[in-house]
C-alpha cells in the first residue's frame, strides 16, 4: 500500500472542492471495499477525503412522497428502517442479502453504488485489465468469466457490478443527488452508470469531486409487494451468481404495472425494461413471467462459462413474479 | 501391550486454553512482541515457467525504511534438499507465484510497498498447468505418499471386471482445494551468534528445527522453533514452508529480528496445497451386490521441482472386499505450484470417488447402499490378508441408519419435493489409517505435589493440550490442576508432529509411559517425594516398533440429507450425521469438534472449494477467501458427530486412533449421492454447483 494522507471535511462544499482540486484525491465510505482494493494495489489515493462525518446519515421523508436516504447512510441501518422493510421490502431483503454483518454496519449507502466489480483479473495488478489498465486487454473472456457478464458487456470488458443495493435501486426508479464543483443536481441511477463500451475505465458519469448525497426513492405504492432474491454459490456471505429485484402490480389477473432489474449479469445494475414491456396488460402467469425474462435475455450474449446464466434468469425471474402474483391476490 | 490409561477428568473437561483464545491473552506466531523486529515482504514469480535474466532493486532500495532487498543475486547460500525450501538458490522459475525476491524494511507496509518496486526481468518459457488423463507427460511415481506402494494388484480385475453380471465404470474428478487455515503462515526469527530462534506456526516443533537447521548447514541443536498456538494447519504447517526460511534468512542479513506473514493470496502459491485428481473407478458385481472387481485408476498432478505424489487410490486397498482388484497412480509434472498434504491427502479426494461409485454400483443393483456397503465387508485386509486390529465398519453404519431414520428410505431418485426443493439422502463410508509415531516425553514433580509434563506436542486448535493433560493426570491419578502441560516448544522432549491423525495416539503414548514411571518412583518411596523432587522420561520407540503387524484403521459411516432449489440448482444441506469407530474418545467435547470440523470441511469440499487453474497465467485466480469458497456458517444445518466404543487394544495406552481426518472422508460422497436422490444428476466433478444442476 502507497503513503496516503487523511482528512476529513467540515463540509460537503469542502470535501467536492478538495476532491475536484487535488489530483488523486477520493472520497471515503465504509471503506469496505475502498481499502481493500489499495492493499491490492487496484488504487492508490494519495488523500482519503472522509465524508462518513458529514450529515448525510438520515433518512428522511422526500418532498414528493418517497424516501430522502442520506449516502452516509450504512446498509445496516437502512435496511433496518420500518419504512423501508415496510413500503420497500425489495431493498431491505436485497440489502441484507450483501456481504457480513459486520461489512453492512461499515458500508455506505454512496460507496455500495460505487463499488467496483470482482472480476478476478481487475484485482490482480500482474495480469492485463482493460478497466484498470486501458488497453491492457482483458483475459477474462478466455480466462475465468463465470460470474462475468452475459448483458451489456463489450469486447474490451464483462465485468460485473457487484451490488445487491443498487439492483433493488434500479427496479425502485431511484434518483441519485450528487454535490458537483457546480453545485447540486439529481440524476436518475440509469444515468449514473456507463456501459463498459470501448471506456470500462469510466464507469460512471461522475466527474471528478462529484459526491454522492443521498438517494431518493420515489413513491410506488406497488414496491410494498417486491421482492429481492439473490443466487449464490453459498448460504450467506458470497456475491450473487444472479439476482432479481422485483415489484409487481396485478389487476384483474392482469400485469399493471412491474419493475424488474437484474443482478451480477451486467456490468450495471441492469433495470430489465424489455422484459417489463412484455408483460404490460398481459395475464399475471409463469408463462408471462417466462416470456418477459425471455424477452430481456434475447440480447444476452454469454461465454462459455456463463451460459447457465441464460436459464438461471430464467427461471429466478419467473419464480420471483410467480410469488409476488400469488401473494397478491 | 500396556494396560489403556484411565482419564476420569476427562468427560468433564473443556478446552483448557480457550479462556485465553477467547480474551487474545493465546498469542500466536506473529503476534509475540520482539524488540527491535523488522518485516520481511516476498516477491512472487509474474511467469509460470522461465529464467531470471536480471533484478534491480535500486527503487526498493530507495524507498524510506528499507533495509534489504533479497535476490538470487544477493541471497546466501542454504543446504536445502527441498527446493521449495531453498529461496532465492536459482534463477529458474518453476510455477507463477514463486518466491523470487524478499524485501527487509522497519515496517510492515513499508516492505510490502518496496516489494511492488522490485524490478525482475525475466525470460518467460510456455507453460502447461493443464493436467488431461491422456497427457504426454505421465509417469508412474516410485512410491505414493508417504511410502506406499505406486499400483497394486491381485487376481484378474479386468477378465473378473468383464465377466460382472453388473458393472459401474466412471471417471470422477477433484479440484485442487487449498488447506486455508485461518491463521496464516507466519515467523518471526532472530539469531543469537550461530543460534536460530524461531516463532512459527507449525503443526511440529522438532521436525521443523530438524529441517530448518538443514537448510541453514546447522545442527539441530542450534535451532529453536517455538509454537504455543497455531491457528489451524490442516497438513500446510506440517513441515517449514518458504516463510521460516524468509525470516531466518532476512535476520541474519540485517542483524535483527524479522517478522514474516504471508498474505491470503500468497498461501495459494508457496504453502501447498491438494493437487487436483482425475480418478477411474471400476467395480463389478454379482447380481447380489458382491464385489467380484475392483479397479482404481488415479492421475495426479505434482510441481516440476517437487513431487508430491498423493495416495488417492490406497484407502481403495483395504475398504470392499473382492477377489480381483487394481489400484494405480500416475502423475504429470506441471508448471504448478507444489502439491503436498491437505486433511486426509489419499483418502480425501480418492473415497470421493469409490464411495460415490459404490453408490452407483447401489442403484446398479437395486441395493440398498447401507447393505451394499454391509455384503462386502472383509474378514481380513483384503489385500495383504492381516487382521484388522478393530474395524467397526459395519457397527457405524448400522448405528447410523438408525439414528438418522435411513431405515424406510424409498430409493428412488428425484420423486421427492418440498416447495421449490427436491430433497434427497446419501450415505458413505470414511475411514483413516490409525498410527502412532515415536515420541518422547519428560515429566517431574516437586515436592508440593506440583507437576510438569514436558514434550514437544502442538495445539493447532484440535484440542491436544486439553487431551495431554487429561491423559496426564490419569496417568498420575491426580487432579488436572496439579498438572502443568508444556507444549509447542523444540526443546522439549522431541515428538511426532500434529499431522496424520497421529498426534495424540503418539504423545499420549510418551506422556503415559513418562507419567507410569514417575508414579513408580513415587509409589516406591511410598509416596515421599523428596526435597528435589522426582522426574521420570519416556520414549516410544522399541514399543512402537514392536507393535504387532496388524492393519489398523478408523472408520466412519456419513449420512446427509440435503435440498437442491429447482429454479436455481442451489444445494443446501440441512442435516449431516457421521458415525465414527476411532478407538478411545479421550475428551468428549474436543473429539465432537474435530469431528463436525472434518464434516464441515467435507461439506465445503462438496459443495464450494476449487482452486481453478488458469491457463493463461498458471496460476490459482481465486486467491482469497472472497472468491474461494469455504463453507460459511449458514451452509451448515443440524450437524451431529456420534461414535461407538471401540476397543483398540494396540495403539498405545490412550487406546485413540485419531480423528483429526476421518471426519472429513467420505462427507463429500454422502452428499454427492444425496443430490442424486434428491435430483436423479449424478455429479461426479467436484465441487457441487449450481451450474451443474441447472444444465
Amino acid at each position: 500500500m502507497q503513503p496516503f494522507q487523511y482528512q476529513q471535511p467540515a463540509d460537503a462544499a469542502g470535501a467536492v472542492a478538495t476532491v475536484a482540486a487535488t489530483d488523486g484525491a477520493v472520497f471515503l465510505g465504509g471503506g469496505t471495499n475502498l481499502v481493500d482494493l489499495m492493499k491490492l494495489g487496484v488504487e492508490a489515493p494519495g488523500l482519503l477525503v472522509d465524508v462518513t462525518r458529514l450529515p448525510m446519515d438520515r433518512i428522511e421523508p422526500a418532498p414528493d412522497g418517497g424516501l430522502l436516504i442520506g449516502a452516509g447512510v450504512r446498509n445496516s441501518d437502512l435496511a433496518a428502517d420500518p419504512r423501508v422493510r415496510a413500503e420497500y421490502p425489495v431493498l431491505a431483503q436485497a440489502l441484507l442479502a450483501g456481504a457480513s454483518g459486520q461489512l453492512r454496519n461499515m458500508a455506505t449507502v454512496g460507496g455500495n453504488l460505487l463499488q467496483r466489480t470482482r472480476c478476478l483479473y481487475f484485482q490482480d495488478v500482474t495480469k492485463p485489465c482493460n478497466k484498470r489498465r486501458p488497453g491492457s486487454g482483458c483475459p477474462a473472456r478466455t480466462g475465468d468469466h463465470r460470474n462475468l457478464a452475459i448483458l451489456g458487456g463489450s469486447g474490451s470488458c464483462i465485468a460485473t457490478h457487484p451490488s445487491d443495493m443498487a439492483v433493488a435501486l434500479a427496479a425502485l426508479g431511484a434518483v441519485v443527488h450528487v454535490q458537483g464543483a457546480d453545485g447540486p443536481r439529481a440524476l436518475d441511477l440509469a444515468e449514473l452508470y456507463r456501459l463498459p463500451g470501448d471506456e470500462p475505465d469510466r464507469e460512471t458519469t461522475l466527474s471528478r469531486g462529484d459526491l454522492i448525497t443521498a438517494v431518493e426513492l420515489p413513491p410506488l405504492g406497488f414496491a410494498r409487494r417486491s421482492a429481492y432474491r439473490k443466487v449464490r454459490d453459498r448460504a450467506s456471505y458470497a456475491f450473487a451468481v444472479t439476482s432479481v429485484a422485483a415489484a409487481l402490480d396485478v389487476e384483474d389477473g392482469l400485469v399493471r404495472d412491474v419493475r424488474l432489474a437484474l443482478g451480477a449479469v451486467a456490468p450495471v445494475p441492469w433495470r430489465a425494461r424489455r422484459g417489463e414491456q412484455a408483460m404490460l396488460g398481459r395475464p399475471a402467469t409463469a408463462e408471462t413471467f417466462r416470456g418477459a425474462a425471455d424477452a430481456e435475455l434475447a440480447a444476452a450474449a454469454p461465454l462459455r462459462g456463463n451460459v447457465f446464466k441464460v436459464p438461471l434468469v430464467s427461471n429466478v425471474v419467473t419464480a420471483v413474479l410467480s410469488q409476488l402474483a400469488g401473494s397478491t391476490r | 501391550m500396556n494396560a489403556t490409561v484411565d482419564t476420569p477428568q476427562a468427560g468433564r473437561m473443556t478446552r483448557v486454553d480457550g479462556p485465553d483464545k477467547v480474551t487474545g491473552r493465546a498469542r500466536y506466531a506473529f503476534e509475540h512482541p520482539v524488540d527491535a523486529a523488522v518485516y520481511a515482504w516476498p516477491v512472487q514469480s509474474t511467469i509460470a515457467k522461465g529464467e531470471i535474466r536480471d533484478t534491480d532493486a535500486g527503487a526498493a532500495l530507495a524507498l524510506p525504511g528499507v533495509l534489504a532487498v533479497l535476490t538470487p543475486d544477493n541471497a546466501p547460500r542454504l543446504t536445502a534438499d527441498d527446493p521449495e525450501l531453498a529461496l532465492f538458490q536459482t534463477r529458474a522459475v518453476a510455477y507463477r507465484g514463486q518466491l523470487v525476491a524478499a524485501v527487509v524494511a522497519t515496517t510492515l507496509e513499508t516492505a510490502r510497498a518496496a516489494a511492488d518496486l522490485v524490478r525482475i526481468d525475466y525470460a518467460e518459457a510456455p507453460h502447461d498447468v493443464t493436467l488431461t488423463p491422456d497427457h504426454r507427460g505421465l509417469y508412474k511415481p516410485d512410491k505414493v505418499n508417504p511410502n506406499f506402494p505406486t499400483d497394486t494388484e491381485a487376481g484378474d480385475p479386468d477378465g473378473a471386471f468383464a465377466a460382472a453380471p453388473v458393472r459401474v465404470d466412471k471417471m470422477y474428478r477433484t479440484p485442487g482445494e487449498h488447506n486455508n487455515p485461518m491463521e496464516p503462515h507466519a515467523t518471526i526469527a532472530w539469531w543469537d551468534g550461530d543460534r536460530l530462534t524461531v516463532f512459527d506456526a507449525t503443526q511440529g516443533p522438532s521436525r521443523a528445527a530438524t529441517i530448518i537447521a538443514g537448510v541453514f548447514g546447522l545442527q539441530p541443536g542450534q535451532v529453536r522453533v517455538i509454537a504455543e498456538h497455531v491457528g489451524g494447519g490442516f497438513g500446510a504447517k506440517g513441515t517449514p514452508r518458504p516463510n521460516v526460511i524468509l525470516a531466518a534468512m532476512a535476520a541474519r542479513a540485517v542483524g535483527r529480528p524479522v517478522k514474516c506473514v504471508l498474505s491470503r493470496q500468497q498461501m495459494f502459491a508457496v504453502v501447498g496445497h491438494r493437487a487436483p485428481s482425475i480418478q477411474r473407478v471400476r467395480l463389478g458385481a454379482d447380481e447380489n451386490g458382491r464385489l467380484t472387481a475392483i479397479v482404481h485408476d488415479v492421475i495426479g498432478q505434482t510441481s516440476t521441482i517437487k513431487e508430491f505424489a498423493e495416495q488417492t487410490a490406497v484407502a481403495t486397498r483395504h475398504m470392499y472386499a473382492a477377489p480381483n482388484r487394481r489400484t494405480t497412480h500416475r502423475m504429470v509434472r506441471l508448471d504448478v505450484p507444489t502439491p503436498a498434504w491437505m486433511r486426509a491427502p489419499g483418502e480425501c479426494p480418492g473415497m470421493f470417488a469409490l464411495e460415490s461409485a459404490m453408490d452407483e454400483l447401489a442403484v446398479a443393483c437395486g441395493i440398498d447402499p447401507v447393505e451394499l456397503r454391509i455384503r462386502n465387508e472383509p474378514a481380513v485386509e483384503p489385500e495383504s490378508g492381516k487382521p484388522f486390529s478393530s474395524r467397526n465398519l459395519v457397527a457405524c453404519l448400522r448405528e447410523g441408519a438408525a439414528w438418522f431414520g435411513w431405515t424406510d428410505r424409498d430409493p428412488s431418485p428425484g420423486a421427492r419435493r418440498d416447495g421449490p426443493w427436491l430433497t434427497g439422502t446419501g450415505v458413505a463410508a470414511s475411514t483413516y489409517p490409525a498410527r502412532a509415531m515415536a515420541s518422547q516425553a519428560l515429566v517431574s514433580v516437586d515436592a508440593t505435589g506440583h507437576y510438569v509434563v514436558s514434550i514437544a506436542a502442538v495445539d493447532i486448535g484440535t484440542g491436544a493440550r486439553t487431551a495431554l493433560l487429561a491423559v496426564a493426570a490419569g496417568a498420575l491419578g491426580v487432579p488436572a490442576d496439579h498438572v502443568t502441560l508444556r507444549i509447542g516448544d523444540s526443546e522439549l522432549p522431541p515428538a511426532m508432529i500434529a499431522g496424520g491423525s497421529m498426534g495424540n495416539a503418539s504423545w499420549s503414548w510418551a506422556v503415559t509411559d513418562a507419567c507410569r514411571a514417575l508414579r513408580e518412583q513415587i509409589r516406591a518411596r511410598d509416596g515421599a517425594i523428596p526435597a528435589g523432587g522426582l522426574s521420570a522420561q519416556s520414549s516410544t520407540g522399541d514399543a512402537i516398533g514392536a507393535l504387532p503387524d496388524h492393519a489398523r484403521y478408523s472408520f466412519g459411516a456419513q449420512f446427509a440429507e440435503v435440498r437442491v432449489d429447482a429454479d436455481t440448482g442451489e444445494v443446501r444441506v440441512p442435516r449431516l450425521l457421521g458415525v465414527f469407530a476411532a478407538g478411545r474418545i479421550v475428551v468428549p467435547v474436543m473429539a465432537r469438534s474435530q469431528f463436525i470440523g472434518g464434516m464441515t470441511m467435507g461439506l465445503s469440499m462438496a459443495l464450494h472449494e476449487e482452486s481453478m487453474i488458469d491457463p493463461q497465467f498458471g496460476d490459482y485466480p481465486n486467491h482469497d477467501l472472497a472468491s474461494y469458497h469455504i463453507a460459511a456458517n449458514a451452509d451448515v444445518g443440524d450437524i451431529d458427530a456420534r461414535w461407538i466404543d471401540e476397543d483398540e487394544p494396540e495403539l498405545g495406552p490412550a487406546g485413540a486412533k485419531g480423528i483429526g481426518e476421518v471426519g472429513i472422508v467420505g462427507t463429500a460422497a454422502a452428499i454427492a449421492n444425496a443430490v442424486y436422490h434428491a435430483t436423479g444428476i449424478r455429479i461426479r466433478d467436484l465441487p457441487i454447483r449450481l451450474d451443474k444442476l441447472l444444465l
